[in-house]
């Protein structure tokens, strides 16, 4: 039912023909024009204003606006402990969140997979937490779920000797990074759930016929066929779990001390806390040139993940 | 596997009692998944005073107080947060659709580029240029205002939806837009005769997806708004007191504000697959 389709092919008409006008050409452009101007005016100019600030000093609170001081501000930010720090806990949260989430996301598929009384209801339920507005679900966590006093969590808990934990106090870096798994997990699973639909049967028959046991099916034949689906679901995961902001900025504001500042929060500090717009500039350039050596990585992996069926058809 | 399996060993367990495990296991971890969006439902129905109670109670007389509470002053919120999301998801449809018949049925040559072009902007993080955004939008007239939103959530979703309206693009049968060729409609009317109607399931399930994005979006609004287009992630920031009980009217101000893509999500799970995909999955 559902496949890995190859978005990277050549279209579907009229492919390269050969000596094409210089009227068609532009006539084939001319739809494309509105939407790519639109796109590199409103991306790529604030990149270069960023590029062009993080050379001046320049800070919202002081007089005098922005005067030019080299690379003064680029020495800062590598000198910086916290720049280096939210770095690696950008690192850390996505890595963590994204693997978890996945391997969550794959045993969920599996579960969900098979036919059970209120399948479909319970699919509802487990696609849910990805719906619910990230800036709720980490205000319901910090609240509701979380707080040492009353929250639900430490009553769940209890039985098993948890006594009025103060998670975000204690735990801090874990509870965002739960939360951010809680919210991903359904994600993957809807992907994964994806692929195992789109598993011959016939395959499956065959190996039960076989004699092959559950696992080894699993591990020979389905997880083989899922590679893609998990290559995507890690990409665009990635994508949105490196930038997350709600969580860290609601739960934690960053804390305690910087113990959950992420790149995205250690940002949004220095503009609107330290008023330093050529420090954040400085630090948002190096974040974006970070980005493009993994975003290189990334484009390849998507270029090889949509051709997969092409190649194998 | 059967009873009639050839495989020496122990007898089997019967096949419904694997089932019921199995339904069991199922359920257990769905339900597990779901509970704090349970927990939050239920505590919006609670007085402030069963809310934060040692151990959290179950059982309680259920009010709607604190939704009476939350809503006041919530008009606006909502207000801007629809303006935003419907203002730029149509802007998005606008921009896209052109854009993605140029990627796919009359391609240009270098298609393979525009659309990795489209899907790195995705890539590169927003927060990276905040304070550049905030100065150019000062300049500009522009800060604390819809057009700004409307503008940034459009560059936002447009790569996305450029990718998902082209995958749908590429299934429009052949022979469909050969006869209307046949036909002699030009390059407009097979659009809007052929092409047009046969997608526009999927422009629905594209228009969707950029919504749910939009409305969800609190990085940009909280940066670059204060009062004029505030959303409705803000409202339910500023639903959380300094002081005080809040625990029931912060659950409330959460479940109004997630309700509407909750349902929407819901109602349409096939989109969102292939929506969150880019196309990928169909």
């Amino acid at each position: 039912m559902t496949v890995v389709e190859d978005l990277a092919v050549p279209p579907r008409t009229e492919v390269l023909p050969r000596g094409m006008g210089r009227r068609e050409r532009w006539l084939r452009r001319l739809p494309l024009l509105p939407a790519l101007i639109y796109v590199v005016v409103v991306t790529q100019i604030p990149f270069v204003v960023t590029l062009w600030y993080s050379f001046q000093n320049y800070f919202w609170d002081q007089p005098g606006g922005a005067h030019f001081t080299g690379l003064s501000n680029y020495k800062t930010v590598f000198t910086s402990p916290t720049f280096r720090g939210s770095l690696v806990r950008s690192v850390v949260m996505t890595v963590t969140a994204v693997i978890v989430a996945m391997i969550l996301g794959v045993a969920l598929a599996v579960l969900l997979d098979r036919k059970f009384f209120g399948r479909g209801v319970a699919r509802t339920l487990v696609i849910t937490p990805f719906l619910v507005m990230p800036a709720a679900a980490a205000l319901v966590w910090a609240g509701p779920m979380l707080d040492p006093n009353f929250g639900l969590l430490n009553y769940l808990l209890a039985p098993f000797g948890v006594h009025h934990v103060a998670w975000l106090s204690t735990h801090a870096l874990g509870s965002v990074i739960v939360v951010m798994i809680w919210q991903w997990t359904p994600f993957m699973t809807l992907i994964v759930l994806a692929g195992l639909q789109s598993q011959p049967t016939e395959t499956l028959e065959a190996a039960k016929v076989d004699g092959a046991g559950a696992l080894a099916t699993f591990r020979e034949l389905t997880l083989p066929h899922l590679r893609p689906y998990i290559e995507l679901g890690i990409l665009l995961g990635s994508i949105y779990l490196v930038n997350v902001f709600d969580a860290v900025r609601l739960m934690t504001n960053g804390g305690p001390g910087t113990s959950t500042t992420n790149l995205p929060f250690y940002l949004y500090q220095e503009v609107n806390n330290a008023f330093d717009v050529g420090g954040a500039a400085a630090a948002g350039v190096v974040t974006v040139i970070l980005t493009i050596i993994v975003a290189s990585f990334a484009l390849r992996m998507f270029a090889r993940v949509f051709q997969f069926e092409e190649a194998r058809a | 596997m059967t009873s009639t399996t050839a495989r020496p060993g122990p007898r089997r367990v019967p096949r419904w009692v694997g089932n019921v495990g199995w339904a069991v296991l199922a359920w257990a971890v769905a339900l597990a998944f779901f509970t704090p969006v349970l927990w939050m439902a239920i505590t919006a129905f609670k007085p402030e005073s069963a809310a934060e109670t040692w151990p959290p109670q179950f059982i309680f007389k259920p009010t709607l107080a604190e939704f009476r509470l939350a809503i006041t002053g919530m008009g606006p919120f909502l207000v801007h947060s629809i303006i935003a999301t419907v203002g730029s998801t149509v802007l998005v449809l606008l921009l896209g659709v052109p854009a993605a018949y140029a990627l796919s049925v009359y391609p240009v040559r270098a298609w393979r580029d525009g659309l990795f072009f489209f899907i790195s902007t995705k890539m590169l993080p927003i927060v990276a240029v905040i304070g550049p955004l905030y100065v150019i939008a000062l300049h500009a007239h522009l800060l604390d205002s819809l057009g700004l939103l409307i503008i940034l959530y459009t560059a936002m979703n447009l790569p996305l939806a450029i990718w998902m309206i082209r995958s749908f693009m590429l299934e429009v049968p052949n022979e469909l837009l050969e006869a209307a060729r046949l036909d002699g409609a030009g390059r407009v009317r097979e659009m809007g005769s052929v092409i047009l109607p046969v997608i526009s399931p999927g422009l629905v399930s594209t228009a969707l997806i950029c919504m749910i994005f939009a409305w969800n979006e609190l990085f940009l609004a909280l940066n670059l708004t204060v009062t004029n287009a505030a959303t409705m992630p803000m409202f339910l920031i500023s639903s959380v007191p300094q002081e005080g009980l809040y625990i029931a009217h912060l659950s409330a101000a959460a479940l109004i504000a997630s309700i509407p893509v909750i349902i929407i999500g819901w109602l349409a799970q096939r989109s969102l697959v292939r929506g969150l995909s880019m196309g990928a999955i169909k």
